[in-house]
């Protein structure tokens, strides 16, 4: 990527510039999902299973038809198409088959005049249900056979063995997105047979894929539009309330809204994967790592959804970014009556990472050295196999200065208050700060970037000059990670044109541009838009025999040559693209091969203070070392490293799915705790700048590293200052006490 | 029934039923949509609006009992052109992601600064620790307030 940078563009990449949709939001006009609404929608409400396994012995909508008010009460035999839908398997019934398999499924859906009555038909509806026996143990799920994937690394000598070894089991709980925005979806008929679809999305063309086969409908006849969101983090990847949104405005010829409350969100999409992990490490005298074998387990719930791409990625992090020549994985996801579970930031990655370097702290322990020393002796550079695929890393890897970039940030000051708000126990006054203990820790993570494993992943954008501005297209999602500022200032700086719009399409309009996930939007829509701008300069700059694109026309040695409206003369000009990463490969039976595109890596130090008697937690700091290849938005970056850290501190410290013979007994924000502006730490992050091979500038995508390494840092910080063992995240006062 | 509240300086009336929420109301009834709903349970601070001078959820607060009072949302903060300092420093600090915290945040702030312009450090976190933000992990949030503390709004 040789794109001169034209330096007298204003908000162009590397600098800190406002977002486009900043003003709507701050004044409330900015349009979500949930805020759209016409006067003649009807409402919808679903019936859900009130088991976790159970079978539907028989069904009355009598008493929903019978209520004024209602318009339609639809059941699995009123779908169209393909009674199935998934992302990667299509595995899950639309509406319940016959069997609820986990608690929540949806079972019937209505649509109404309004809101209550909705709801109201939905719960008159007279489901009788014989219950089974849910299986809802992972171990015995795995003995069963019951797996979504199963994947075995095998790389080097199996025979290897170290002199110095360490073992552990290591567990992480289910994690709940979250997002602030619940699942919202509004579809209006378009008088032809066909539809337009706002739904709040990740990746709008997958939605789209599943849909038209679940209505039995040509492409073109429904448009899944882009719509406001409220967050994401891997909540919206897997369809939610899409298809029956579309059925019951397709059966009513209305629009119908449907919005989940906050406890149906918690049902409503899928959770981080719940894990379970059986580590050893083997190491010679000096500490170099010669073997890692591990078997990994993973809760993948009810349904395929992306359980098979989760458990690939924790299978190929197992080791994390340290050079092992020997390395046997076992890795398993299994199929439960559990919630189903999918994407959340980090993407299996988290879980591994929770693994991998509570053992780097147990053999630097058993070593009798420093940890961050026994991390950058086996620290893996470009260069460097990746231990479980051997996939060579043809980038720079910045491991060790990560690792320094973190040490050099000081360290804060003692605890020198009894301010309660500056100790574990909060306002409560229950912890006085001679009780308290203060614990240092460190992890360092590596992710991937993009899809892997063969998959074909691609971005679709066209960048179009007009006489009033440059408009860039593109489906891919802004889910609030700041995509749209960064298309405009990577399009300012090819195009040298301040003026830069972002314009969403709908799935009829413009080709897909994959997931907003995987960390991926940066590089891969980033990518096209970069590469459409190119392509479109250049054959401006040809056209017009000019050197230069400015604001104002083609210029050639410093004289203007064409005006816009000149490029413009025969209409607006346009370039489209569609941007793909170097190939990857499935992995062979041992689990070898090119799998990934590109890799990120990331370190944090958690600074906590405790009261091991009551195993109150307070975490302090949490301090950051990333690699981002290219800051394209300094700001933005630093926002990324600070909220993904949020989510890692509450993995590590609150956050947890209950689930009890697979029903979730916490789907409401006063029993699932997430981190609020007096559980946040002071965050200080160092950017490191390695570049990228093929993002944009040499840029990376960072959005996921910030949680995967934070969740092991506190819970190193924690045992640290407690000396238990800690083997499962969150840690619970009850873990810290030992009750 | 019909209820009426002085919304951003303008009676509105509405007819609700017993049940009905402030939130939903506004959201649904008077048309603005601002104010967000993401619990109803009093939990997250997104639906919060000055009632009377209080900043309050307004999931919590029946709108029956909201007749007669006054009511001020983000709607009645700031328009573009004319920003209130704190939906401005919101946005020079990078405090908005994907925004839905935002208009709660601009109740609640703007609120806190008007009965204490230089808060502390912990008082900021503490008075706005009723609303959640999933996506910034609060440091911008925080550095837009500590910019608005020292200046004294
Ligand atoms: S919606 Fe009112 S506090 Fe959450
Ligand atoms: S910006 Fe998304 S919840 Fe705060």
């Amino acid at each position: 990527m040789t794109t001169p940078t034209r330096t007298h563009v204003t908000g162009g990449i590397g600098t800190s510039v406002r977002r486009p949709d900043g003003v709507p939001k701050v004044t409330g006009n900015f349009a979500y999902a949930s805020d759209l609404h016409s006067k003649d929608m009807l409402w919808g409400a679903t019936l859900r299973s009130p088991h976790a396994h159970a079978r539907l012995v028989s069904l009355d909508i009598g008493p929903a038809l019978a209520m004024t008010g209602v318009r339609a009460v639809l059941t699995q035999d009123d779908v169209p198409g393909l009674p199935l839908f998934g992302q990667e398997e299509q595995d899950q019934p639309v509406l319940c088959d016959g069997t609820a398999r986990y608690w929540g499924e949806p079972v019937a859906i209505v649509a109404a005049d309004d809101e209550e009555t909705a709801q109201r038909a939905a719960a008159s509806i007279v489901a009788e249900w014989e219950p089974l026996a849910p299986l809802d143990n992972p171990e015995r799920a795995a003995d069963d056979g019951s797996t979504f994937r199963e994947m075995k690394i095998r790389r080097g000598d199996q025979n290897a063995v170290g002199t110095v070894v360490v073992e552990g089991v290591y567990e992480t709980a289910s994690q709940d997105q979250a997002p602030l925005g619940t699942e919202a979806g509004f579809a209006i008929p378009d008088g032809s047979g066909g539809l337009d679809l706002y739904v709040t999305s990740q990746w709008v063309h997958v939605d789209h894929r599943q849909i038209i086969a679940c209505l039995d409908m040509e492409p073109d006849q429904i448009r899944c539009h882009p719509a406001g969101i409220g967050g994401a983090f891997g909540a919206r990847e897997d369809i939610s309330l899409h298809i029956h949104v579309a059925m019951l405005s397709l059966a009513t010829g209305l629009p119908v809204k449907m919005e989940y409350d906050r406890s149906e969100s918690f049902v409503g999409h899928v959770k981080r994967h719940p894990s379970k992990m059986w580590y050893r490490h083997e190491a010679d005298a000096d500490g170099n790592l010669v073997k890692v074998t591990a078997r990994l387990l993973l809760d993948g719930g009810a349904y395929a959804h992306t359980s098979r791409a989760v458990l690939a990625n924790a299978a190929f992090f197992t080791v994390g970014p340290y050079r092992c020549d020997n390395v046997s994985v076992d890795a398993q996801a299994v199929r439960t009556n559990n919630p189903p579970c999918g994407a959340m930031r980090g993407f299996g990655a988290v879980q591994a990472c929770f693994g991998y370097e509570s053992q780097m702290d147990r053999l630097a322990e058993a070593l009798g050295v420093d940890p961050l020393d026994l991390r950058r002796q086996n620290a893996m550079r470009g260069g460097d196999p990746l231990a479980t695929s051997g996939q060579v890393i043809d980038a720079p890897l910045p491991t060790i200065e990560v690792i320094d970039a973190l040490e050099s940030i000081p360290l804060p000051e003692p605890l020198a208050s009894d301010d309660p708000r500056l100790l574990p126990g909060g306002t409560g006054l229950t912890t006085p700060a001679s009780k308290v203990v203060r614990g240092v820790g460190y992890a360092v993570g590596l992710k991937n970037v993009a899809f892997s494993e063969g998959f074909d992943d691609y971005a679709e954008a066209r960048v179009v000059l007009t006489p009033a501005g440059v408009e860039v297209h593109t489906a891919a999602m802004e889910v609030g990670q700041g995509l749209v500022t960064v298309c405009q200032q990577i399009a300012r700086t090819v195009l040298g044109i301040e003026n830069v719009a972002v314009v969403w399409d709908d799935t009829s309009h413009i080709g897909s541009a994959g997931s907003t996930s995987a960390s991926r939007q940066t590089q891969m829509t980033g990518g096209a838009v970069h590469a459409a701008s190119v392509g479109l300069r250049d054959r401006i700059l040809e056209e017009h025999g000019g050197d230069e694109l400015r604001n104002d026309g083609v210029y050639r040695e410093g004289k203007r040559v064409a005006t816009i409206d000149e490029i413009c003369g025969g209409g607006p000009v346009e370039n489209l693209v569609r941007f793909r990463h170097p190939e990857t490969f499935p992995p062979d039976k041992n689990g070898q091969g090119d799998v990934h595109a590109g890799f990120v890596v990331a370190a944090h130090r958690a600074v906590v203070d405790v009261d091991p008697e009551l195993g109150l937690v307070r975490v302090v700091r949490v301090d950051t070392a990333q690699d981002v290849g290219k800051a394209l938005n300094p700001q933005a970056i630093t926002g990324q490293l600070e909220g993904g850290i949020m989510q890692g501190v509450g993995l590590a410290v609150m956050e947890e799915l209950i689930v009890d013979h697979g029903v979730i007994r916490n789907p409401t924000f006063t029993d699932y705790l997430i981190p609020t502006f007096v559980d946040a730490p002071a965050v200080e992050s160092r950017i490191i700048e390695a570049p990228d091979p093929w993002g944009p500038f040499g840029a990376k995508g960072i959005g996921e590293s910030p949680t995967i390494s934070s969740t092991p840092a506190v819970v190193a910080a924690i045992r640290a200052a407690t000396g238990k063992a800690l083997t499962r995240a969150p840690v619970r006062p009850q873990d810290i006490v030992g009750i | 029934m019909n209820v009426t509240i002085t919304v951003n300086g303008e009676p509105r009336t509405a007819d609700v039923v017993a049940s009905e929420s402030l939130l939903n109301v506004l959201r649904d009834d008077l048309d603005l949509p601002g104010t967000k709903d993401a619990c109803e349970q009093g939990e997250c601070g997104s639906c919060t609006v000055i009632l009377d001078g209080e900043a309050v959820c307004s999931c919590l607060v029946m709108a029956a009992d909201a007749e007669g009072s006054e009511v001020t949302t983000v709607e009645g903060m700031g328009e573009p052109g004319h920003l209130h300092p704190v939906q401005e420093a919101m946005l020079a600090e990078g405090a908005v992601q994907c925004g839905f915290c935002t208009p709660g945040f601009v109740v609640a702030g703007a609120h806190l600064l008007e009965t204490n312009p230089h808060p502390s450090e912990l008082e900021i976190r503490e008075a706005l620790s009723g609303n959640i933000c999933r996506c910034t992990g609060y440091g911008a949030i925080l550095r837009a307030f500590e910019t608005l503390s020292e200046e004294g709004t």
